[in-house]
């Protein structure tokens, strides 16, 4: 059966995330006083066939280990797509 | 085989290297990515460029590539293996060199001269300088950004061979170009014999360059190959 994931990738906290410090600034100046911390990351869609859920998610998280995210310097999380 | 020069889909400086190479005394040739034999190879280089178009992240996609075993299993073997930009980005992938390199602090990219401060010689890149000495080489980096999970672990370690300095050998914030940590351009691994630097050495490899400061780091790396005598 054909599973589609969602793998969002993001900055471990720590590292510097210019994108996201200036476009904080840049809501802040528009009047969005109140945000305190914006980050950038990445979005993988990944389509796979597997028999089941659990087989898929196992592989998705071998891609993200293996390929997909640098575990030095990011987070990931994955999610099913409906 | 002399000095195996990889060659990824986007590397682009694979003939300076080859030219800087042969400036030191050391033949070169080229070695296509999907090739896998690297037998009778004395070095390595990686070359910069864009291998890969730097999809996903730089050196995600290339640390996969066909050769990257061979070169891996070489540079365990001790084999003098050098990452220069893109190459360093790849290596450091690969986790031949720890660490990564990410975006440049203020999200420009950087095509400029920089001072380099030599901090160690004990590294097949650094072993013809001396401690303390600068060098004037240009770095050409958007990714040039050095992070690593445990800093104090390289620091400590001695992994780190050269820092962003003036040309006074002063390093502080202000001499650092792209917000890399602990002003960091340059390490080497814990066998010694795999390095990695962002700025070009092959770039200052002659006075009609604007500097010939990068022969410093290509003899050096040219002696411990072992092809010609240090």
């Amino acid at each position: 059966m054909t599973r589609t994931f969602t793998v969002s990738i993001t900055r471990k906290p720590g590292l510097s995330d210019p994108e996201g410090t200036t476009t904080r600034k840049a809501l802040i100046d528009l009047g969005f006083t109140d945000v305190s911390h914006v980050s950038f990351g990445r979005t993988i869609v990944v389509t796979i066939d597997a028999p089941d859920e659990d087989e898929a998610r196992a592989q998705i998280e071998a891609m993200c280990v293996k390929l997909l995210a640098n575990p030095v310097m990011e987070s990931y999380v994955v999610e099913a797509s409906s | 085989m002399t000095i195996a020069v990889i060659v990824f889909p986007g590397t682009n400086c694979e003939h300076d290297i080859i030219h800087a190479l042969g400036l030191a005394g050391a033949e070169s040739e080229h070695v296509w990515h999907r090739d896998t034999d690297l037998s009778g190879a004395h070095g390595i280089v990686l070359p910069g460029g864009f291998a890969h178009g730097d999809y996903l992240r730089t050196g995600a996609i290339a640390r996969f590539s066909p050769i990257m075993e061979e070169v891996a299993r070489l540079a365990d073997a001790g084999v003098p293996t050098l990452g220069i930009c893109n190459g360093f980005q790849i290596l450091c992938e690969a986790g031949l060199l720890p660490g990564a390199l990410v975006a440049n602090r203020d999200l420009k990219f950087i095509c400029r001269p920089t001072h380099l401060r030599v901090e160690s010689t004990d590294s097949v890149l650094t072993r013809a300088a001396e401690i303390g000495q600068v060098l004037r080489i240009p770095l050409n980096s958007y990714e040039g950004n050095y992070v690593a999970d445990d800093i104090d672990n390289v620091e400590n370690a001695g992994d780190v061979i050269l820092r962003y300095s003036d040309a006074a050998g002063h390093v502080d914030s202000t001499t650092n170009p792209n917000g890399s940590t602990n002003s960091i351009a340059g390490i080497t691994n814990a066998g010694r014999n795999v390095a990695g630097l962002m700025p070009h050495p092959e770039r200052a490899s002659e006075k009609i360059l604007g500097s010939d400061d990068g022969m410093a780091l290509i003899e050096g790396f040219v002696a411990s190959t072992g092809l010609v005598d240090a």
